[in-house]
């Protein structure tokens, strides 16, 4: 399969795309022999979706200046990253075994920009994604620019007030090349967002700040194909808010909503057994 | 019966405004001491004080500290010029102290500190805080099983402040039922109209959206204010209350809510007297 | 009961003194200057561009103006999206803000990735008689624990003219610390010309060597004056600089003998420009008599501004007497 993709992959190309995404993070928690897990399988499809089907990059030219943009604002979920990017060409697929363990590793804990081509910001503190995200919109109308920029945040994460900032200078400044994307997963570090701190009504609170939003379910490809898909040069003048509904640790059946695969060490045995469900070793 | 309440009421509003009008002389006169001050600030929200601390709030002026007191927490460290005036009025500082206004070894510091004014609940000044640190009283209080509430004054300016919405998603995840937030909207922070600086429309369905119970008044109008905060005050709901006033800055004073809306209005030393003059006279009128 | 007027606004301290020559807001018209050959370069704010100075880049160039309302983390964060996009923002707020509320996006979001961003903050240290809120003492203690974020104490209209060219030059984050309003100009009669990275002396002598940046440069300078007619004979060595240090310059001067080294600072004893040049010296051997002039490590009176300043030791009159009280 030749992964330079020019034409965007069909649905179930798109399918084993995501599959392989959750092939490759295991394998590279399997060598840190930890990882964050939950946090990374919640947007395995969200990042398929725009690595392979939507978004404008090219691996031969990483800092292209009419590329669409991707914040990973919940930088702790790198490796479902990290993975689309080797499976684009932008960065090596034997990095992914040095992962967070071998001295030089290029692939940690949080995407960084100094080691990883592709990647359009380094994170890991969360609440900065979206501003930044604003700065690069606001950046693409100085330069007449039609690159949409994507900024990928953790429902925790809107707990930050820095996010509520940036949402109301996003709607001032009428960023519609702007498109924020919360992964609703519902489970934080200490527990059930509920509990931490709720968000709902999600949807109001953006509505009320003045995002145009849509509420989808996080693992259905069609359904994000649809919402994600850029807007150039278009009338609309609101920044675009989708929620999507995701299942932490999705797609292995004994992570899937156990909170302490947020972050968690693995076993061999439970490696093995990933890696039957999952349909064997990837492309 | 209605009509021995009517009256009743209808006294207390006169007191009130009679209380308000001398919360504006005080703050005239602070700003006099100094020739300066946010003065505008303080007529503008007057009403609200008045209204507070004489038809709302339940606390001891000989005993600052009293535990079963309401709270009212300054956020907006700037306006300590009308707190100090309502604070004057209310007998927790001698009418005296007043020529000590911004002075070296002051009791009256021109942003609000609390280790140094009777009444002062927090050390204002960094815009933005006071919301958070009510979250965290209401808390205390719940667990001392007290009845207390907490008042918090914000400016319409500090809706900018992350800050501000970090504190009011923990209100009501909290079910804070005893805090009362009151947020000045007069539209003018440092560089001009709030509106083009971040607009912050729509402003209750955001309160609404963050899970607040709302309501949206003109903030000098005395009667209006004094219902919606026994209405707030009432509420039986496991919900934060946040209390909207739409103020006008200089009120009280025509040529001074008429002046160039600057967020620091300047007065010139002859105009305090002439602003003193009008108000009494406006206030007979 | 008596009271003492405030001597200056609270807000708009001026610190110039009856009669000194002064420029009216050198950094927004140097930025202007700057920023009419630099197109990448933009300005942003959190609500403070009157009182930054920043007003004036605003009316010259609107359209480069970003106002982000009072929002210091979104501030910082949108500056450093700006930059990765390959512009140069100039970012205004109070130093108190930069340093505590947006710290962790200054550290995070700009420094870590080495972005192109101008911090420049006015009421730096002890220049406002407002309040503990509003007193940066401890910025440059905060700021010099962040690698790559070159620190710039300007000490007169001049020297922040310049200044404010070479930083849109100079590749990287820097924080300058900035006097707003009337700015007094003195710097023109020493011949001097700012050089970041570069400490320069400004007069010699052979009994004091006084060290200091920004305001406390004039503040030596008065009082090396006032020390001749006492016939004691300082040198002043300003270091604007204060990140990366000019480690050269200071060594030589510190290991000249016979004189009395004293730091002064417009900040807490506690690690700022004080604490770094007596850890230099110290590591490098010195043995040399050194002492230190600065704010208390604590939180500071509201007041009028010279009182505060004679209060906590910083005014000319307290230095002087200080030096000749260990001379």
């Amino acid at each position: 399969m030749d992964l330079n993709i020019r034409q965007p992959l069909s649905l179930d190309d798109l399918k084993d795309m995501a599959r392989i995404n959750r092939l490759d993070v295991a394998r590279m928690f399997m060598a840190a022999g930890n990882g964050h897990f939950g946090s990374c399988y919640s947007c395995t499809e969200i990042i398929t979706v725009l690595y392979f089907a939507l978004m404008r990059i090219d691996r031969a030219n990483p800092d292209w200046m009419d590329r669409d943009r991707f914040v990973m604002a919940k930088g702790h979920a790198a490796p479902t990253l990290y993975s689309a990017l080797i499976r684009r060409g932008f960065i090596p697929e034997k990095w992914m075994d040095e992962y967070e363990t071998a001295v030089g590793a290029r692939l940690m804990t949080h995407p960084s920009r100094r080691y990883q081509s592709g990647v359009d910001t380094s994170q890991g503190s969360l609440g900065h994604g979206l501003s930044i995200g604003v700065g690069m919109a606001l950046a693409a109308k100085l330069d007449k620019r039609d690159y949409n920029v994507y900024v990928l945040m953790g429902d925790g994460e809107t707990n930050e007030g820095s996010v509520w900032e940036a949402a109301a200078a996003a709607s001032k400044f009428r960023l519609q090349n702007l498109v924020g994307i919360i992964d609703l997963n519902r489970l934080s570090v200490d527990g059930e967002l509920e509990n931490v701190m709720p968000m709902e009504p999600m949807v109001d609170k953006w509505r009320a700040f003045g995002w145009d939003v849509v509420r989808v379910d996080g693992h259905s490809l069609p359904a994000l194909l649809k919402v994600l898909a850029p807007q150039r040069n278009v009338g609309a003048s609101a920044p675009r808010m989708i929620v999507a509904d995701t299942i932490k640790g999705k797609g292995v059946s004994f992570m899937e909503n156990v909170r302490s695969w947020h972050a968690d060490l693995i076993s061999s045995k439970q490696y093995s057994d990933l890696v039957s469900e999952l349909g064997g070793v990837g492309v | 019966m209605s009509q021995l309440k009517n009256s009743t009421i209808l006294t207390k509003i006169a007191s009130l405004r009679n209380q308000a009008t001398n919360i504006r002389e005080l703050a005239l006169r602070m700003g006099a001491v100094q020739g300066q001050g946010y003065i505008g600030q303080a007529l503008g929200i007057a009403d609200v004080l008045a209204v507070a601390y004489f038809g709302a709030m339940q606390y001891r002026p000989q005993e600052p500290n009293w535990e079963g007191r309401d709270r009212f927490v300054l956020s907006i460290g700037h306006y300590a010029i009308a707190l100090y005036a309502v604070l004057i009025e209310a007998g927790f500082i001698s009418r005296a102290e007043l020529e000590t206004y911004g002075s070296d070894d002051s009791r009256l510091p021109m942003s609000g500190m609390a280790n140094t004014t009777p009444g002062m609940e927090i050390s204002g000044g960094s815009l933005g805080q006071g919301l958070p640190i009510a979250i965290g009283m209401c808390l205390g209080l719940r667990r001392k099983q007290s009845n207390a509430f907490v008042y918090t004054l914000l400016s319409d300016g500090e809706l900018n402040e992350g800050a501000t919405w970090e504190a009011a998603l923990s209100a009501a995840h909290w079910k804070l039922r005893n805090l009362i937030a009151i947020v000045d909207v007069n539209n003018q922070q440092a560089d001009g109209p709030s509106s083009q600086i971040l607009s912050f429309e729509p402003l209750v369905e955001k309160w609404q959206a963050f899970g607040w119970d709302v309501t949206r008044v003109d903030g000098n109008d005395i009667e209006r204010v004094f219902s919606a905060l026994e209405d707030a005050r009432r509420l039986d709901a496991d919900k934060p209350r946040v209390v909207i006033c739409d103020t006008l800055m200089g009120r009280g004073v025509p040529f001074l809510e008429k002046r160039e809306k600057l967020h620091f209005i300047r007065v010139e030393p002859e105009e305090w007297d002439a602003a003193l003059h009008v108000l009494r006279s406006e206030v007979s009128a | 009961m008596k009271s003492t007027r405030l001597k200056t606004s609270a807000m708009i301290a001026s610190i110039a003194a009856d009669g000194q020559p002064t420029v009216s807001a050198p950094f927004g018209h140097a930025l202007v200057r700057v920023a009419a050959q630099r197109p990448q370069i933009v300005g942003l704010t959190a609500d403070l561009a009157k009182y930054t100075d920043l007003h004036v880049f605003a009316a010259a160039f609107p359209d480069r103006f970003y106002q982000m309302g009072m929002a210091e983390q979104l501030l910082f964060g949108a500056a450093a999206g700006l930059a990765r996009e390959g512009f140069v923002p100039f970012v205004t707020t109070y130093a108190v803000f930069a340093a505590r509320r947006a710290y962790d996006f200054i550290y995070m979001a700009i420094a870590e990735s080495k972005l192109n961003v101008k911090i420049v903050c006015a009421l730096p240290g002890l220049t406002t008689g407002y309040g503990p809120s509003h007193q940066a003492t401890e910025d440059v203690a905060i700021f010099r624990g962040v690698p790559n974020l070159a620190i710039i104490d300007p000490c007169d209209a001049l020297e922040i003219e310049q200044a404010t060219a070479a930083i849109a030059d100079h590749n990287g984050p820097v924080y300058m610390r900035l006097l707003r309003g009337q700015v007094p100009l003195l710097l023109n009669e020493y011949g001097y010309t700012f050089e970041l990275g570069r400490a320069k002396m400004l007069r010699d002598g052979d009994d004091v060597l006084f060290v200091s940046s920004g305001l406390m440069t004039m503040r030596v300078l008065e009082a090396a004056s006032t020390l001749k007619t006492d016939h004691i004979d300082a040198a002043v060595l300003h270091v604007s600089t204060i990140k990366p240090l000019d480690e050269t310059t200071l060594l030589m001067q510190i290991a000249k003998p016979g004189r009395l080294v004293v730091v002064v600072e417009n900040h807490t004893v506690i690690g700022g420009l004080g604490e770094a040049v007596l850890a230099l010296a110290m590591r490098n051997g010195s043995n040399g008599r050194m002492r230190q002039i600065g704010l208390p490590d604590a939180f500071l009176e509201a007041g009028a501004l010279p009182t505060l300043h004679d209060k906590y030791g910083i005014s000319t009159t307290r230095i002087v007497a200080q030096v000749k009280s260990w001379i």
